[in-house]
């Protein structure tokens, strides 16, 4: 360490480097904000276009073509099937993973670090990896293509997830609140729902809708298991840009842009109460089991 | 504490029932994640016909399938350095608590749950020949010949910066940020200077975390597939490993193949996380925080 040091005092004489690192660096980001932010503009406008070719705007606005894409994809039951996945994923997800988190948090058992691999795998696996063998054994068990299918599907990310985020809020918890509640006689649910839930709070509203939005996102897993009415939106949405020849390019946009504000609402909602780097968090508190 | 905890319990009964609470979450890992790669691992050595490796041998001899691997590798570890490579630098310049830092992870949590598949569809109209981008490079001679940004590797490579630099920046935010000012300020007083800050007070302490945000981020380039379909010419250049996996469980419907796929997929995958950590290994190991814990 001491030999680097040594040459620190003579890497300071150039400023302008520095200036122009700085500088490059911005470069690249505005330019890859810039692009991304005109790429959204471009499917925006292009949903509201009457005839777009090759020209700077469209001849014409109109918005028939929100019109014509959620009858032509269906999307009202699109839209039904999504938030009835989504819940039960957020819902379940919770109710198996706080108790686990839970447990992993405040006690040291054997077979812990084996327990906290097993939650991990499902993060560092690709979904396709084990999608196909569990739809596979889903088409056994006559769920693929069904909506409970799908939703058992989404849980195998979401409840890692959830015990991932939920481990060190519970870790902050004073655990000399339980034993007080113990003390008094309350037995584990009871301490559970009146001492741990309103202290959790925050963690849970936090845990939920980031599962809310990736879940929403997630698109491999639903696609290997779902059947033609068990399809969430990003599904449908793939169906619909692959058989791009047969529709309106504006229909496919538009129906882009309905996701796209179905996604965003929820984010919007979600970084109230969460700060973005949250969004990873479940590495930073569980780097390596070393 | 968790001592305290457990010998308040300890007379009642000896077994903790607490340990149950874990139970629910493990049986539902264990039948949804576990069971079906054993089932998918057992069943890709029963091959429709011939003997127990025969999908295996099929695979690496048929010319449209075992190419796929380097495709996919082709793809996923340029992307994956890329945000790799860009996210570090750009998270170390922010790594200092301001209004940008707030405003710039904000705004880049946006394409990280746009999906990949409405960055395709975007891409399409955007950085189609016809797209403003063109008409921008046109108009401006900047380029006069015609653009090819889509349905080819470039498209898919686009797709995969776009959806990973996000994920990639914030996750090594998140350790840049973890990392002790302290120290920092420490070897500032020495006479160091950012750069020499990073070289021999960042760069170090993060390796543990890069090793595991290249390993995060390429499990998401490895695993592409909306964006290789669309965006990519998913009979040639693009044919990536899961689209072969995808066409043998839902075209052919040889399950049994599809599962050998995706067991070398995942074997793949794993070779380079453990490639990543072996090198991880020969570096720094030690605390990440200062002084005081």
């Amino acid at each position: 360490m001491s030999a680097p040091m040594s040459g620190i005092a003579t890497s300071r004489d150039h400023p302008w480097a520095d200036h122009a690192w700085t500088g490059l660096l911005w470069g690249l980001m505005i330019l890859f904000l810039v692009n991304i932010g005109l790429m959204i503009a471009a499917v925006a406008t292009n949903s509201f276009a009457r005839r777009w070719l090759g020209t700077w705007l469209p001849d014409g606005w109109t918005t028939d073509w929100y019109v014509s894409a959620w009858k032509e994809f269906q999307l009202d039951s699109v839209l039904m099937v999504t938030v009835e996945v989504v819940f039960a994923v957020v819902f379940l997800a919770l109710l198996i993973g706080v108790p686990a988190a839970y447990t992993l948090a405040r006690r040291e058992f054997p077979g812990k670090k084996l327990l906290m691999l097993l939650f991990l795998l499902p993060l560092m696996v690709p979904p396709i990896t084990y999608g196909i063998p569990l739809a596979t054994v889903l088409y056994k068990a006559q769920l693929a293509g069904t909506i409970y299918g799908v939703i058992l599907a989404n849980l195998i990310p979401a409840a890692p997830f959830v015990i991932l985020v939920m481990t060190p809020f519970i870790e902050q918890i004073d655990p000399n609140l339980e034993s007080a509640a113990r003390v008094f006689g309350a037995s584990t649910g009871r301490m559970f729902w009146h001492v741990l839930v309103p202290l959790l709070g925050p963690g849970i509203l936090a845990a939920s809708l980031l599962v809310l939005v990736r879940t929403i996102a997630l698109f491999e897993l639903t696609f290997l298991t779902a059947g033609p009415d068990s399809q969430t939106l990003v599904v449908a949405l793939y169906y619909s840009v692959f058989a791009a020849g047969v529709r309106a390019s504006q229909s496919v946009d538009a129906m882009a842009m309905v996701y796209m504000m179905v996604t965003l609402a929820w984010l919007l909602i979600a970084l109230r109460f969460v700060n973005p780097t949250q969004l990873v968090s479940r590495v930073k508190e569980h780097p390596q089991p070393a | 504490m968790s001592s305290a905890t457990a010998a308040l319990n300890s007379p009642r009964s000896p077994f903790d029932r607490t340990l149950l609470l874990v139970v629910p979450a493990a049986a539902f890992m264990l039948l949804l994640f576990v069971y079906p790669f054993l089932y998918g691992l057992a069943l890709s050595f029963n091959p429709k016909e011939g003997g127990a490796l025969a999908n295996y041998s099929h695979f690496f001899t048929t010319d449209n399938l075992w190419p796929t691997i380097w495709t996919t590798l082709r793809l996923a570890l340029p992307a994956t350095l890329i945000n790799v490579g860009l996210a570090l630098p750009i998270a170390f310049k922010m790594r200092v608590k301001s209004p940008y830092q707030r405003w710039a992870t904000t705004i880049l949590v946006v394409p990280i749950t746009l999906g990949t598949v409405l960055i395709a569809e975007g891409m399409l109209t955007y950085f189609g020949p016809k797209g403003w981008l063109a008409q921008f490079l046109q108009f401006f001679h900047i380029y006069e010949g015609a653009i090819r940004l889509t349905h080819n590797y470039w498209g898919v490579l686009i797709s995969l910066v776009i959806s990973g630099f996000p994920f990639a920046f914030l996750l090594i935010l998140s350790y840049i940020t973890g990392i002790d000012p302290v120290l920092a300020r420490a070897a500032s007083t020495l006479g160091a200077n950012p750069r020499a800050q990073f070289r021999t007070i960042y760069l170090p302490l993060l390796a543990p975390g890069l090793a595991m945000c290249f390993c995060l981020a390429f499990v998401q380039a490895f695993s592409v597939f909306p964006s290789a379909v669309l965006l990519g010419s998913p009979a040639g250049p693009t044919r990536v490993i899961s689209i072969a996996a995808y066409e043998a469980a839902f075209e052919q419907y040889d399950y049994s193949l599809a599962s050998a796929i995706a067991m070398i997929m995942g074997f793949v995958q794993l070779l380079i996380v453990a490639a990543v950590l072996g090198v991880r290994n020969l570096m720094y190991r030690g605390p990440v925080s200062g002084g005081k814990g």
